[in-house]
């Protein structure tokens, strides 16, 4: 049993689900007691789809425990193909129904329904959502896709994006694009708008494209061992992912690499003037273990900040991001659990979070600006405007959302140089936040305790405590921690303004 | 005291034959009722003992997670606690010693079953009387079911308040308990109005902290506000409490009868009730004409959702013009919304239970002008191009009462409204 308050991922039939919603011609039976219905709102609602997720619940109340709860699966998933006429099904239990034992793979084969019948085991209280999802994908296409001829132009399948996915609408348009260029066309693209049908001529592409690893890659491994279909290992987020992508793909085909980087403005505004306020942005990172590994990436090598910690919800995805966070010298976090997420970053003191949603919550809490990198997603993250992390113009997308949240350059200076303007005072914040502006209250000098700020065995002498408070409200965290680093490092036990001022020297960059 | 108009017929709806289907119900379990239970009982945490899927049905339920550190949480049922391998109960008590160790505030702890946790048998009573010895007095520890299997939505509050009866102290004291959770703003209008007619004595349950000098007894009569509190009802009966059957306080008509029966019952002078209502039934009245313009003549179909459809139902046809086709509950306690049905005009399907499939083709064939329904719902019908309201702003927002009258219309007419107001198409 574990204590838990907010939650990165579902149980693993919402995976199915979003592999389900994001199909067409499919229909999914999900024996569940009611209320498990809420989860039609994360698409309805979160993403604004404009039809209901193709699923049947079973419903099943108390009272039909111990006698026909096998019944009720038989008559809905009859009731279903009947209503739907899908051209595949996939049956299986949520939570509850996985207690009762009643097999609804095994009762959907017997019914004997014309269509194919693909059954689900997913262990609810082993596994989670991107689980779920992943093998959802990898189970339909294990039961409907076949081995064929090569189509004679080179294509490619897309493999991985779902419903509900952190811009894989937008991501797909992007990377059909690249393909494009390279005179490779879409053989199909899944789950994201495939139908049963489409995903029985999975065999014809030359190779996949894993999209996301967390929702596509069993599907891909088994294609690659039992269709002879290669798949690609890099996910093209950010500007030297995407040129890598297209390497691979250029060797995969033996095609000449190309690249259209004629709309790609991400390094060029990576390295104007006013660009120069990121370098050394201290970041943390925190998502899924794909879009982390991407982010941690383009943090480092293409807007110049400093990766101080990073970490995924995805345990699959635990061993890539141990492997990463030693490339980076720090310490992975990998856990499921919010808090210890908000503990790290208290403790890390970062100037900026890329992050989920739930980040962004804590970010709210400790006034750390956050830019949302990774799922679980929010009504925020479908916005109407074409939106992709993938490509080209995913990398411009990314320079803008993670740019945004911080203090934009010269504001940072102008801010520095009224610091003491009744305008421009520390709770102000940025104005471009939207906060009203609040007034300066003026109070009188506090008598200051000799010994204002203790931290450890280190104590802040009033004087330095007071010069602390000149420096901007954003990069104070990081002077006051510095400082006490340099002074712990030194023996020193009380920081005097002289202190303060050797740590910066020491620090500057 | 006069109602604006008398019933189409002596008994309404009373008797209507009522629709009963079995299917998929498009519905929340009781467990979301903790959305909005948590936010009113000020010093209690609710700690769902469930699966996965219960924590984020109230997570995504909730919409955004406003609370860095809510006073709810699940604690997630996993492969060992199932398999007999770890026990269950000594697990829940050392998930609630780190709990109770963090938070201090809490001062009653409700452990909430959910539908693993039932169909496992998990015994939550048993829990919660170990769990009140240990941390007593300074932690109530009480224990209710929200699953799916046994709740509907709004059933969980009923659940919530009707595990708290049987706890509370016993007193002779002729008082009036007012029973269902609102919001402190119109709870206090409504203790300001009964304070006015000279009704001083009044409890709320449930009380927004623990210490409150709440008691029940023999002399205590009791109201209900909302209209899925029919456990609580049977819960205060076997306290020897006695219930004042009235319709909902929704709109002025609502209001005044729920405030009469109230009255009555404290012998209030007529002259006096007239004179304390008199202005917030003409305000109420102005407000809801305001969006009654819109509603006057349109047809509205209930999906089932939180409980309230019969009251409000009574509340659209008789104070703003609209005409009910169909009235779809997930279930029907007469002896709760008998005087809301008596009032209710014959002629709408009375629904209760859900086949979701059926009911979506009864609505689509009847082509409503508002389509009253759940989230999973509200986009697929508006882009099938019916006007929709969610339910569930229902139950969130504040619409008991004269000075909400207006406010409950107006979440009816917003969404026609909008359509009105926007222009999509290229200019002719």
């Amino acid at each position: 049993m574990k204590l838990s308050v907010w939650t990165y991922e579902g149980p693993p039939h919402v995976g199915a689900m979003r592999v389900a919603t994001a199909m067409k011609g499919l229909h999914y039976v999900l024996h569940a007691p009611q209320g498990d219905t809420y989860a039609d709102l994360l698409f309805t609602m979160i993403e604004r789809r404009n039809h209901r997720p193709p699923v049947t619940y079973t419903t099943f109340q108390a009272r039909d425990l111990g006698s026909d709860t096998a019944n009720l699966f038989k008559t809905a998933c009859q009731a279903a193909y009947d209503r739907f006429q899908p051209q595949a099904m996939i049956v299986g239990a949520s939570c509850t129904a996985e207690l009762i034992q009643d097999d609804p793979g095994g009762m959907a084969e017997l019914m004997g329904l014309p269509c194919p019948v693909v059954p689900l085991e997913l262990p609810s209280y082993q596994r989670k959502e991107n689980f779920g999802a992943d093998e959802t994908l990898f189970q339909i296409v294990r039961t409907l896709a076949r081995p064929m001829e090569r189509t004679k132009t080179i294509t490619a399948n897309l493999i991985g994006p779902t419903a509900l996915g952190f811009r894989h609408r937008d991501d797909i348009t992007e990377v059909t694009a690249l393909l494009e260029e390279m005179g490779i066309s879409v053989n199909v693209c899944a789950p994201y708008g495939a139908t049963p049908e489409d995903i029985t001529r999975l065999g014809a592409a030359h190779f996949n494209v894993l999209m996301y690893p967390e929702t596509g890659e069993a599907a891909c491994r088994w294609m690659e061992r039992e269709l002879g279909r290669p798949y690609t290992k890099t996910v093209p987020i950010g500007v030297g992912a995407t040129q890598d992508f297209v390497k691979e793909i250029a060797e995969i085909t033996g095609l000449e690499p190309r690249l259209d980087t004629s709309r790609l403005r991400l390094p060029w505004y990576s390295s104007s003037v006013d660009s120069t306020y990121l370098t050394g942005k201290r970041v943390f990172l925190f998502g899924d273990g794909t879009h982390v590994a991407a982010a941690a990436r383009i943090a480092r090598d293409e807007m110049g900040f400093e990766v101080v910690g990073l970490g995924c919800y995805n345990r699959e995805m635990a061993r890539n991001i141990r492997a990463l966070a030693k490339e980076f010298n720090v310490e992975a976090l990998i856990t499921e659990d919010y808090l210890e997420v908000e503990a790290r970053i208290e403790e890390l003191a970062p100037e900026m979070i890329l992050g989920t949603q739930m980040e962004r919550h804590i970010g709210k809490r400790l006034g750390i600006p956050c830019a949302v990198i990774s799922a679980p997603v929010h009504v925020q993250d479908f916005p109407a405007r074409y939106s992709p992390q993938m490509g080209i113009e995913g990398a411009n997308v990314i320079f803008d959302t993670w740019v945004h949240p911080l203090v934009m350059g010269l504001e940072e200076h102008l801010l520095h140089m009224f610091r003491e303007d009744f305008e421009f005072h520390d709770d102000a914040g940025a104005s471009h936040h939207g906060h009203a502006a609040k007034p300066r209250v003026e109070t009188p000098e506090p008598v200051q305790p000799e010994q204002a700020h203790t931290a450890d065995n280190v104590i802040w002498l009033a004087d330095a405590e007071k010069e602390l408070k000149k420096i901007p409200f954003f990069v104070r965290g990081k002077a006051r921690r510095n400082t006490e680093i340099f002074a712990a490092e030194r023996g020193v036990q009380e920081i005097s303004i002289d202190t303060l001022y050797e740590a910066k020297a020491h620090y500057a960059r | 005291m006069n109602s604006q108009a008398p019933p189409a017929s002596p008994r309404g709806c009373l008797d209507a034959p009522v629709l009963k289907q079995r299917g998929q119900h498009e519905v929340f379990c009781g467990l979301t009722g903790i959305i909005w239970l948590h936010r009113k009982m000020q010093d209690a945490f609710f700690l769902v003992v469930g699966s996965r899927t219960c924590a984020h049905l109230l997570q995504s339920a909730a919409g955004v997670m406003i609370f860095a550190e809510p006073r709810f949480g699940t604690a997630i049922l996993e492969e060992t606690d199932l398999a007999g391998l770890a026990d269950a109960q000594e697990e829940l008590e050392r998930e609630v010693a780190r709990l109770l160790e963090r938070r201090k505030d809490i001062r009653q702890l409700f452990l909430v079953g959910s539908c693993p946790s039932e169909v496992i048998k998990l015994d939550l009573a048993r829990a919660a009387e170990r769990l009140s010895a240990r941390y007593a007095p300074h932690v109530r520890v009480l224990n209710y079911s929200g699953s799916g299997i046994e709740t509907t939505f709004t059933e969980g509050e009923d659940a919530c308040l009707a595990a708290m009866i049987p706890a509370l102290p016993e007193t002779d004291e002729r008082q009036l308990l007012v029973v269902g959770a609102l919001p402190d703003v119109v709870e206090d209008q409504m203790l300001d109005l009964l304070g006015k007619l000279g009704i001083d004595n009044v409890k709320v349950l449930p009380a927004r902290r623990a210490d409150s000098t709440l008691a029940v007894g023999s002399n205590t009569v009791f109201a209900l506000t909302q209209p899925f509190l029919g456990g609580s009802l049977a819960a205060l009966g076997r306290r020897g409490a006695r219930h004042i059957p009235a319709p909902f306080p929704f709109g002025e008509e609502g209001t005044t009868l729920w405030l009469r029966a109230v009255a009555m019952e404290f012998g209030v002078d007529l002259t006096l009730f007239d004179t304390v209502t008199h202005a917030p039934r003409a305000r109420a009245k102005k407000a809801i004409a305001k969006a009654a313009e819109r509603l006057n003549g349109k047809r509205v179909f209930f999906f089932p959702d939180s409980q309230m459809e019969i009251p409000l139902a009574r509340f659209l046809t008789r104070e703003c013009g609209m005409e009910a086709v169909e009235v779809g509950a997930p279930f029907i306690h007469k002896g709760v919304v008998g005087p809301d049905l008596e009032l209710l005009a014959e002629g709408p399907t009375l629904a209760e239970g859900q086949d979701v499939e059926l009911q979506l083709d009864r609505c689509r064939k009847a082509q409503p002008d508002l389509t009253v329904c759940g989230l999973g719902l509200a986009n697929p019908l508006e882009a099938e191009g019916l006007a929709t309201k969610w339910a569930i702003e229902l139950v969130f927002t504040p619409v008991h009462f004269y000075e909400q009258a207006g406010d409950l219309a107006g979440l009816f007419s917003r969404p026609l409204g909008r359509r009105e107001v926007l222009k999509l198409e290229a200019a002719e």
